[in-house]
């Protein structure tokens, strides 16, 4: 059933946001604790630490994974709470196209960014 | 002691009875009507609406039948909460004042009689009987199925359900979503699908796995809280979604389906049972 896999996915990808937002949080917000650590590598929203961290492959890649997972994850929560308004099967269904088109259009447009800045490592120091 | 002739000595105390009142062929909106009703041991709210019924309103609307928790007919509102008046005696509820309301979620009828059309509509989408494959030994069955016990375990306390409808009127997803399946059928798809017996689990799969299914529970639990019979329906929304989960990534590993027992051999019927009685309604030939 084609719910059944959206949900699954829906699910999954709730688990891959609940990883890769704890690196994010650990990178960006908790610098400090990461400096005792002995692991921190200076202010991390320096432009040229928010540079480096996005001119790496595996970031360029976890940017891109994170992106279609809060995605996924965002629009399909996004259409079961619309969908529990009663609404008509019809607009329902514009619903479901909507969020896909805009999902798919987000996708590209942030991936574009992401490996985009991940080129710009070939014209800057 | 039957509390609608109780004598005066017996009485413990006088509740108020504040009962919504609803004639939708007269009344523009429901209201609400107090009826000073004297409780005696053991009386239950729905003994109280009787004493009522009897000497102060006899146009008091409610459904009711067995009076013992079993038919599911009398859920009300009461205090509150979605319960079976017979199930519930005036003293437990620990209050001078009695606030009756029909089951919330549903359409009235007329007083505390709700529309319950949307609960059967529901539960019979699901398709709540036995599915073979084999459609002709299901119509002409020659033997029983094979079950153990603990196939049995696996959804013998969603078959506990009495369909009263309290679940449906304490979920709140049913509240503000009309299209939801809602505990009541999704429980009693899955008691059907995790039946041994069944073979009818793709059939249910439109009902049960679609946009309006298992998908759509909060997981608020109030239907197995307010489940008169101990019916768990939250929990059978659960393994159903964990069942998707695991087919969806090719994890589901499929049970094998009873099989008819073969016809007893060599059966001697027992002399000390008496023979039963000639039926009284003659079988149409």
């Amino acid at each position: 059933m084609r719910e059944s896999k959206l949900w699954s996915w829906h699910i999954l990808s709730g688990v891959v946001i609940a990883v890769l937002l704890g690196i994010h949080m650990a990178i960006m917000h908790m610098d400090a604790v990461l400096e005792i650590l002995g692991i921190g590598s200076g202010d991390p929203i320096r432009s040229d630490a928010v540079f480096y961290r996005s001119r790496q492959l595996y970031f360029m890649i976890t940017y891109i994974i994170l992106l279609a997972a809060a995605l996924f994850h965002g629009l399909y929560g996004l259409r079961s709470m619309l969908c529990e308004l009663s609404l008509s099967r019809a607009l329902e269904k514009v619903i479901g196209t909507l969020c896909t088109a805009v999902g798919l259009v987000l996708f590209i447009y942030g991936s574009y960014v992401a490996m985009t800045v991940y080129r710009m490592g070939e014209v800057l120091p | 002691m039957n509390p609608v002739q109780a004598k005066d000595s017996e009485i413990i105390k006088t509740v108020i009875y504040e009962v919504l009142r609803y004639n939708p062929a007269g009344d523009r909106s429901p209201h609400i009507e107090r009826y000073s009703v004297p409780v005696t041991k053991g009386m239950t709210v729905l003994d109280g609406l009787l004493w009522i019924k009897e000497h102060k309103d006899p146009t008091l609307s409610w459904r009711s039948s067995c009076r013992m928790g079993v038919c599911g007919s009398c859920g009300m509102f009461i205090n509150g909460l979605p319960r079976l008046a017979c199930n519930n005696q005036i003293v437990h509820l620990h209050s001078d004042r009695i606030s009756i309301k029909p089951l919330p979620n549903f359409d009235i009828i007329r007083d505390l009689v709700p529309d319950l059309e949307t609960l059967f509509q529901k539960h019979r989408a699901v398709k709540p009987y036995l599915i073979r494959k084999d459609r002709g030994e299901q119509d002409h069955p020659t033997g029983e199925y094979f079950q153990s016990q603990q196939e049995l375990m696996n959804y013998i306390q969603f078959a506990y359900c009495i369909k009263c409808g309290l679940c449906l009127s304490a979920c709140p997803t049913v509240a503000t979503s009309k299209n939801y399946a809602g505990p009541q059928s999704l429980a009693q798809g899955w008691r059907y699908t995790s039946d041994s017996r069944d073979e009818g689990a793709a059939e249910r799969e439109a009902v049960l796995f679609s946009e309006h299914g298992v998908y759509r529970c909060h997981f608020a639990g109030a239907c197995s809280q307010v489940c008169p019979k101990g019916v768990d329906p939250a929990l059978a929304i659960q393994l159903a979604k964990r069942e998707a989960f695991f087919k969806t990534f090719g994890r589901h590993r499929s049970r094998p389906s009873a099989s008819v027992a073969p016809p007893v051999q060599n059966w001697v019927p027992r002399t000390d049972i008496p023979k039963a009685p000639e039926p009284t309604v003659k079988a149409k030939s």
